[in-house]
């Protein structure tokens, strides 16, 4: 059981993420035929609450640099997933061999 | 749970970068003295960090219809103490501010509070308690890191609900609304989080368990399970 445990939880995992794509079914489209998105981020969303509870409130900064579309910006997303799973997996990999090792040096004592 | 740029009044904005400020230069401090009493961890306060990095990119659907991401925060808040996620949290935040307009510079103090602060302190009490009431050890990962997630988001509801209090409801009705934005999306995500925190605190336990044992994190009875 132990063994698969950390396969059966990304499983879990798999599911939990597919569910909501499966459940949520698109609104249907408005009366000026545009189509209503989903899946928009929660960021979003509450700042369009802020416009709501105060329509008179100007944001007063900009951000530094916005990707110029949403193509680059998923490109850096991807670039920062990459970055820290290519790290856990260089540290897993180290791990292994080294806890391998451990084990060769052990075996070799006790003979 | 990232507040958009200019999205703080100024007070507020000025407000929580003071407040997050100390937490900031407190965990850099531990993180040092933790380096040079301990250089064989600097391996694994990297993990914490990527596991961070990795979880606060991917954006997850939802069952309400909307996207949020987990923060990832829960890992090296039982790993390292809470103090040494604060500086973490703020690289990350950092990062998504300046390169990709997602959170802001204004807002990076409320943020930072919210992800690098509360969450981590949340991950660190919980899981204490949970070792305490002798829950599984798995167990107590998961709830530490799962409700780390939603109490951030919880946070962060309250951060804006107090900087834009409803005309007529004021702070609580506020809350709400916010909370049903935030909270609500951050559920199922919360359970995601949990799940990843055991999956990779289980491939920890079985690769480096004696890491482990020297920062008190498992016992050897968790590791021969």
């Amino acid at each position: 059981m132990k063994r698969y445990q950390n396969i059966l939880l990304l499983v879990a995992v798999a599911a939990l993420v597919a569910l909501p794509l499966w459940l949520v079914k698109r609104p249907a489209a408005g009366m000026n035929g545009t189509q209503a998105e989903i899946f928009v981020g929660a960021d979003d969303k509450a700042t369009d609450l802020i416009g709501r509870i105060d329509p008179h409130y100007k944001p007063w900064a900009k951000p530094l640099l916005q990707p110029p579309s949403g193509e680059i910006s998923s490109l850096l997303f991807a670039l920062q997933a990459a970055l820290g799973a290519g790290f856990i997996g260089y540290y897993l990999g180290v791990s292994t061999t080294r806890a391998a090792m451990r084990r060769e040096v052990d075996t070799e004592s006790r003979c | 749970m990232h507040i958009m740029e200019g999205f703080l009044p100024v007070k507020h904005a000025i407000g929580w970068s003071i407040v997050a400020a100390p937490f900031v230069g407190y965990g850099l401090h531990s993180i040092n003295k933790r380096v040079k009493e301990n250089p064989e961890q600097r391996m694994l306060l990297g993990v914490a960090a990527a596991f961070t990095f990795v979880l606060s990119a991917l954006k997850l659907p939802s069952v309400t219809g909307s996207c949020s991401h987990p923060t990832g925060t829960g890992l090296g808040a039982i790993l390292f103490g809470p103090a040494a996620m604060a500086p973490i949290g703020a690289v990350v935040l950092l990062f998504q501010a300046m390169l990709l307009a997602h959170g802001g510079l204004t807002t990076l103090g409320a943020n930072i509070f919210s992800m690098a602060v509360v969450g981590p302190c949340a991950a660190a009490v919980i899981f204490r308690c949970a070792k305490s009431i002798r829950l599984p050890f798995s167990l107590s990962i998961f709830c530490a890191a799962s409700l780390a997630d939603l109490i951030t988001y919880v946070t962060t509801s309250a951060q804006l609900a107090l900087a834009f209090p409803d005309p007529s409801g004021g702070f609580a009705a506020s809350f709400v609304k916010f909370a049903g934005v935030f909270a609500l999306t951050q559920l199922p995500l919360a359970v995601i989080e949990g799940l990843l925190t055991v999956v990779v605190m289980n491939s920890l336990i079985r690769f480096n368990a004696r890491e482990l044992q020297e920062m008190k994190v498992t016992t050897a009875q968790v590791v021969q399970a």
